[in-house]
């Protein structure tokens, strides 16, 4: 009798053991993914460089696959124009919003603006797009006399309003995370809730607000979608924010379709994709370096 | 001293209209969607076929794809990142490899779905040869939502208090008995309200599935064939703004509209309530 309860126990043990190897493979397999996007995405994207050489692609605005032209230099000064814009219009807003739900908000309206930005994030992507294609862009091209209407000024409003709830909701926890003392010694010396949100509260929280914007920024970069659907898509380098232009997602989502797999236009397309793919890499290098490790 | 008061005062009507401009936004997105699209909604459009080139098409074969592609995917998904959170939270040392693998889950979590869509491209349509298809776009959809379950999954579990685990290993369970009987049940409110905003997050999913599910429908409605090419609503919004040719484009565009607003308040409001108020009952505290 004891001797099978033993060996129950036993396989039991062993059957532990086995789980945990398997728990640990679907955790590897993370880095498997990772990786293999990276190599896939890579090896693709480099091919390039036999036909198109790197300062052509990086420094050459002229982009006329017909014509073997594959300079992809508008691309990249659009995304990162319309990011840092983006990130211009949203950050104010969002970091004001975070801080009303952290310390002013009455519980119920907190209660209200949880649901509500986890909405701003369920919203599709193209419906962001359609929206800013039906109201934003007319309204720029009637009242703002904005030419067309796409451009940069539509996009980097669209990108501004998808990229709040990353910033309210990863800024409010990290001001949450301040600890109650720092706040109450403020507030004993006299200061008001403006002058110890803004010497205490918000320097106390400042690696996890930047954190907030970098994440926003990856978002925006990487955003296709609503991005394609007003911004023009002209290859052209913007020289004002109601010129149609392009960024490197509105330029692969449009031409991969019409693109032979393994031509010289499409490994192009790739290469961006590469790029757009180290620019996310790094900035979840720079949010380790600000020493907080939370992400998505 | 009056200055700082005043400074207060106007910072703090400052944040105040942050908010209703936060929420205002929010509700005339989605009021505005709604009262585009809810007039076009018909019976005869939310399940009729689409028409190419006349008006009066429906949306139903993408309605269904969408669907499908989603539940495929989460299906993909759900166990493996089950595991990799379970892992994380509940085995996972500090060291280098655990970090790699947190590392590899943060940076996949941040690969613009564009990235993800052509990596899906060359593995499962070229290497594969899955063609453009249902199964293809629900494998390609899964690497976007394999990250944020991860780290659902890990967030349920370590809400969980170690009382729990260490009562249960006292009494003789094992590690894993500890887990499935005691620790998962307790996350289990967590989970179930991660999980359904990972697939409503999923659900409006546009540029992953492009080249992957493709821009053209089965014409046998409700098809269950994993390799017939499935457009979901959200790319036939997308193409037929872009690309499409049907005179009624505008209408049709709204009508998807609406569907997908109500799907996701379905799936953000009517499904994690239950989900939340279970996590209060259960843990006694608020989230």
């Amino acid at each position: 009798m004891s001797a099978t309860i033993i060996d129950h126990h036993r396989l039991k043990l062993m059957y532990d053991r086995y789980v945990r190897y398997l728990l640990f493979a679907c955790a590897f397999l993370m880095t498997f993914i990772i990786l293999s996007i990276v190599i896939f995405v890579g090896q693709q994207g480099l091919v390039t460089f036999t036909e198109v050489s790197p300062g052509d692609f990086f420094f050459n605005a002229k982009w006329d696959p017909s014509e073997g032209q594959f300079g992809a230099m508008s691309f990249i000064a659009g995304s990162l124009l319309a990011t840092l814009l983006a990130v211009g219009f949203g950050a104010p807003l969002g970091l004001t919003g975070a801080v009303f739900m952290a310390k002013i908000a009455p519980p119920w309206l907190r209660e209200i603006m949880r649901p509500a930005t986890d909405l701003y994030v369920a919203i599709p992507s193209v419906v962001y797009g359609f929206i800013g294609l039906t109201i934003m862009v007319p309204f720029i091209r009637n009242y703002l006399h904005g030419n067309t209407g796409f451009g940069l000024l539509a996009t980097s409003i669209i990108l501004a309003v998808m990229i709040l709830p990353t910033i309210i909701s990863i800024s409010e926890d990290a001001i949450r995370a301040v600890p109650g003392s720092l706040e109450e010694a403020s507030l004993a010396l006299g200061a008001t809730r403006w002058q110890t949100v803004r010497r205490v509260l918000l320097p106390a929280a400042m690696p996890g607000i930047l954190t907030a914007i970098v994440l926003a920024m990856a978002r925006a970069v990487g955003e296709t979608m609503a991005v394609q659907m007003v911004i023009g898509n002209t290859p052209q380098l913007a020289k004002s924010l109601f010129m149609p232009t392009s960024t490197l997602t509105s330029e692969i989502v449009i031409e991969m379709g019409n693109t032979p797999f393994g031509s010289a236009w499409g490994n192009s397309l790739f290469l961006m994709a590469l790029v757009l793919l180290l620019i996310s890499l790094l900035m979840i290098v720079a949010i380790r370096r600000l020493g907080r490790g939370s992400v998505v | 001293m009056m200055s700082a008061r005043i400074c207060d005062k106007i910072a703090t009507a400052i944040a105040w209209l942050a908010a209703i401009v936060i929420l205002g936004v929010l509700a005339s997105f989605l009021l505005y969607m709604l009262y585009k699209g809810l007039p076009v909604l018909s019976w005869h459009f939310i399940t009729g076929m689409p028409s190419d080139i006349r008006a009066g098409g429906g949306v139903g074969p993408e309605l269904f794809n969408s669907f499908y592609i989603l539940v495929l995917s989460m299906l993909f998904s759900f166990p493996v990142a089950l595991g990799a959170g379970i892992y994380l939270a509940e085995y996972a040392g500090t060291g280098r490899v655990t970090e790699l693998i947190r590392l590899s889950t943060e940076s996949l979590a941040t690969v613009p779905s564009i990235v993800l869509g052509l990596f899906g491209m060359i593995v499962f349509i070229n290497y594969l040869g899955l063609g453009i298809s249902i199964l293809s776009g629900a494998l390609t959809l899964t690497l976007l939502n394999i990250p944020v379950l991860v780290r659902v999954t890990e967030e349920s579990f370590r809400a969980v208090p170690s009382y729990y685990r260490e009562a249960s290993l006292a009494l003789g369970a094992t590690k894993w008995q500890t887990i499935w009987r005691v620790v998962l049940p307790n996350a289990l409110p967590g989970l179930i309200t991660g999980i359904t905003l990972t697939a409503g997050r999923a659900m409006g999913e546009t540029a992953i599935l492009i080249f992957t599910a493709g821009t053209t429908v089965s014409r046998q409605a409700g098809d269950f064939d994993l390799f017939a090419a499935g457009e979901t609503l959200a790319v036939h919004l997308w193409y037929v703004m872009g690309i499409g040719l049907v005179p009624d484009r505008m209408e049709i565009a709204n009508g998807i509209g609406a569907l997908l607003i109500i799907t996701i308040l379905i799936f953000n409001l009517a499904f994690t309530i239950p989900g939340r108020m279970l996590q209060k009952r259960m843990t006694g505290t608020r989230q």
